[in-house]
């Protein structure tokens, strides 16, 4: 690998590894100094690395750095003697025989264990999922900006009212009892859904950085999997979801980067291994009693990896809209299912249905509105679309919309 | 926003349908559902089966079935949120018990606070 992708891959793998570890080792509440650590080992690294040249396992050059650093802050810190001393095995020795342990078990346990911290119902959701690319994803401060289309500062004052948050609550870095398990889980699998939507319907352009935040959500549900404590039917479902609608990532964006909508997409870039992936863990997310909203949604991702327009096909789907809206209201679940019951019942009836939802400050409503009434009403359609179109805020939904218009 | 009950009340609750019959009775009770939890105006509810049911009485004499001297049995009931009566009677209109002859839906008011006491 050419050093110039050498760094970035490294960051990307190493940095994550690097400030989980110290973070368990040191506590929450010190958790911006082991990013701190984590950086300045990197930027150690681009300081030697081009004159002395790339060691050959850079990821052990990297350890060792990473840990001389934490010895020496620990050493500086006077605060460690009253504070941390007695929270960490610390033999009176001295500070050199601190165990900071980078293997791979120790790296997935402080993850896992970071994964719940992180998720704590005392900080905002867009603060975990900021908090959680930062420390458990390794991403720069510019790229979550990117990432979440907003700015560093923005991002940054996030993170910091998070950290404060943690330290203040005294979050522990450890796994949940097992009692609390379940309600943790919860939130767990909720920021992997915000972060996996983050990417998938991010509009950002940047397509790598959209896919990275999917991979990384992929990443940390099949961390919950391996774990024999967390690894339920809910995560299971998650994770489907997730490869289902990986699978037509490639398929959604055409060469413009503009969105290529769901049935005009070329089927053969569907990634197949990604769809045989997501039935299998729908069919491990079947053992148990307990339906899940994921479940729910992963059956109506599992139906649309099939592309055939026949009524069984959407009458499963409906039905799953049914059961999910019952669990859970949302608006674009509720616009969904009305344009399922119309290719179930025919637009006629769905109209009806529509009309019912009020959800007039959406664009969407109108945009489902102007297709319902294609065909069968063209001056309504138009109606309808021109008033989405004074809605909608991006410039991808507008550009679809004036298509729309214009075919009529 | 109020809450109100539809509860559903069959003419005769033993009447025997062909699973075909009972397979589009479903869909069309599930699709009424989805059509009221799409308008977020859904909160909860369920179906009651006739099978192994039980009467007690005053008396403590218990009987089988609600289906005695009455005749009408309620089928189940959900809880729809609504700010008037008169939309909560729009939902029960949808119903499709109503299909069935002498069938009825019945809506009422759910107390606010209805905690124990």
């Amino acid at each position: 690998m050419e050093q110039q992708e050498l760094i970035p891959h490294l960051f990307r793998t190493e940095f994550r590894k690097i400030a989980a570890v110290l973070c368990k080792v040191f506590g929450i509440e010190h958790i911006g100094i082991a990013e701190d650590i984590a950086s300045e080992t990197f930027l150690s690294a681009l300081e030697t690395w081009p004159y002395k040249g790339i060691p050959a396992n850079p990821a052990a050059w990297l350890y060792a750095v990473a840990k001389n650093k934490a010895k020496n802050w620990i050493g500086r810190n006077t605060l460690f003697t009253g504070k941390i001393a007695g929270e960490i095995k610390y033999s009176s020795s001295g500070i050199q025989e601190i165990d900071i342990d980078l293997s791979d078990k120790s790296f997935i346990d402080s993850q896992l264990q970071m994964l719940f911290a992180i998720c704590h119902p005392a900080i905002s959701k867009e603060a975990q999922i900021g908090l959680s690319l930062r420390i458990l994803c390794g991403f720069g401060i510019e790229e979550i900006a990117n990432a979440l289309l907003t700015n560093k500062e923005t991002i940054n004052k996030r993170l910091f009212r998070a950290k404060q948050t943690l330290r203040l609550e005294k979050v522990k870095i450890e796994f949940p009892p097992e009692i609390e398990i379940d309600q943790r889980l919860e939130t767990v699998l909720t920021t992997l859904y915000l972060l996996f939507n983050e990417g998938y319907y991010s509009e950002s352009h940047d397509t790598v950085l959209r896919e990275d935040l999917c991979q990384e959500a992929i990443r940390l549900a099949y961390l919950l999997i391996e774990n024999e404590q967390t690894i339920q039917p809910s995560v299971n479902a998650l994770l489907s979801l997730m490869c289902f609608q990986s699978s037509r990532f490639r398929a959604r964006k055409n060469e413009n980067a503009d969105i290529v909508l769901y049935q005009d997409q070329d089927e053969s870039l569907w990634d197949r291994e990604l769809i045989s992936k997501g039935a299998y863990f729908l069919h491990m997310a079947s053992k148990g009693t307990q339906i899940s909203k994921y479940h729910l949604e992963a059956g109506i991702a599992y139906w649309h990896t099939i592309k055939d327009d026949t009524k069984e096909k959407w009458e499963k789907v409906l039905q799953l809209f049914n059961q999910l809206l019952q669990i859970e209201y949302s608006p674009i679940a509720a616009l969904n299912r009305t344009y399922v019951l119309s290719k179930v019942n025919g637009k006629p009836g769905a109209i009806v249905e529509a009309e019912k939802l009020k959800l007039s400050t959406n664009h969407f409503y109108f945009t489902l509105l102007g297709e319902l009434y294609e065909d069968v009403d063209n001056e309504k359609a138009k109606e309808h679309f021109k008033k989405a179109l004074s809605l909608a805020k991006t410039q991808a939904d507008k550009h679809i919309i004036q298509k729309k218009i214009n075919e009529l | 926003m109020e809450e109100f009950a539809l509860i559903m009340r069959h003419e005769d609750g033993e009447k025997v349908a062909s699973p075909e019959q009972i397979q589009i009775w479903m869909k069309q009770t599930m699709d009424w559902i989805g059509g009221i939890a799409a308008q977020n105006k859904f909160s909860g509810g369920t179906g009651l089966p006739f099978k192994d049911s039980k009467v007690v009485g005053s008396n403590k004499v218990v009987t089988n079935g609600p289906f005695g001297e009455i005749k009408e049995t309620i089928g189940g009931f959900i809880i729809v949120k609504a700010d008037s009566i008169d939309e909560a009677v729009e939902f029960a209109k949808g119903c499709p018990v109503l299909q069935g002859e002498g069938n009825s839906v019945e809506v009422r008011k759910v107390a606010k606070g209805a905690a124990p006491h």
